[in-house]
């Protein structure tokens, strides 16, 4: 597999996102830069990891989403590439216009940092395929706006087509039905809270992440 | 000619620093006070160039593009 790290100006889960996938699949990432034009040829995996890319100034993710890099990211996704925005790179990716909705700030204003249960509730994605029957997995949150909100219709139609992948099983910030992560129509792109990133191996309380990169890497 | 935009959450989007704002004014003894909405300002220069409606058409492509996220929020346009 041939995996992608975005660097954003205050991207700063980069390195652990590349740590992650090297750690978790074998494929060790290359960190491509917000300015850049053109991304590696053949790659299979684009990772858009969590920070605070450019301060988070007017809207978290507004301006990466805007970055050179992204015209790449979106041309790579049309043409079926997986991509995995985590954190702030799901804002990115909801900036974009690449997911549906938007995230709010937290319902009750905190910073919310720590370990989180999720329901896997679409295991058949080319993310999740590898979690086989296993419905609960743990990582972690770390962010202040991670509330995710899209209207009713948008919501129904999330749900209806199996496009909710993580759920909350107790929703730390009031997101929307409780939703963590969901994927584009097709199926290639991932938006997601949580930090699969942070929870690769047992020493960091969960290795549930890995098998995400690991999915990944099997269906590509 | 000067642009003033002015972005708000829309309506039925959750302003939770509106509420902690009301909250605040409350105890402080505004009890009159309610639907507090926070939203930001955005000016700048435009130059004297174009006509007025031009520039407010190239100003409300920038909230469309940038400025203002459709999905949550609303916005106005002054020029003067």
């Amino acid at each position: 597999m041939k995996a992608a790290v975005v660097v954003f100006p205050g991207s700063n889960c980069d390195r652990d996102c590349a740590v992650a996938v090297e750690r978790s699949t074998g494929a060790k990432p290359k960190m491509v830069w917000h300015a850049e034009t053109e991304l590696e040829k053949g790659v299979d995996l684009i990772v858009l990891p969590g920070g605070f890319s450019y301060g988070d100034y007017l809207r978290c993710g507004a301006m990466a989403s805007q970055s050179p890099v992204m015209r790449e990211v979106k041309a790579a996704a049309d043409r079926g590439v997986a991509v995995v925005g985590i954190c702030n790179g799901f804002q990115v990716l909801c900036e974009a216009g690449m997911l549906p909705g938007a995230l709010l700030r937290n319902e009750k204003l905190k910073y919310i940092c720590k370990q989180v249960a999720l329901d896997v509730v679409n295991a058949q994605t080319r993310f999740t395929a590898a979690y086989a029957g296993k419905r609960q997995v743990m990582m972690t949150v770390g962010n202040g706006e991670g509330n995710y909100f899209a209207d009713e219709a948008t919501l129904d139609r999330l749900e209806g087509q199996g496009q909710v992948v993580f759920r909350y099983r107790d929703n730390p910030n009031g997101s929307m039905r409780a939703i963590a992560g969901i994927v584009s129509e097709r199926g290639n792109v991932l938006g997601m809270m949580p930090h699969p990133d942070r929870a690769f191996e047992e020493e960091l309380g969960s290795s549930d992440g890995a098998v995400l990169f690991q999915s990944v890497a099997a269906s590509a | 000619m000067r642009a003033k935009v002015e972005v708000f959450l829309k309506p039925g989007v959750l302003d939770v620093q509106g509420k902690a704002i009301e909250g605040a004014l409350h105890g402080l003894g505004f009890a009159e006070v309610d639907h507090v909405r926070v939203g930001k300002t955005i000016s700048f220069d435009l130059g004297d160039g174009a006509d007025r409606g031009a520039a407010e058409a190239r100003v409300k492509a920038m909230c469309d593009g940038l400025l203002a996220n459709a999905v949550i929020e609303s916005y106005r346009v002054e020029i003067a």
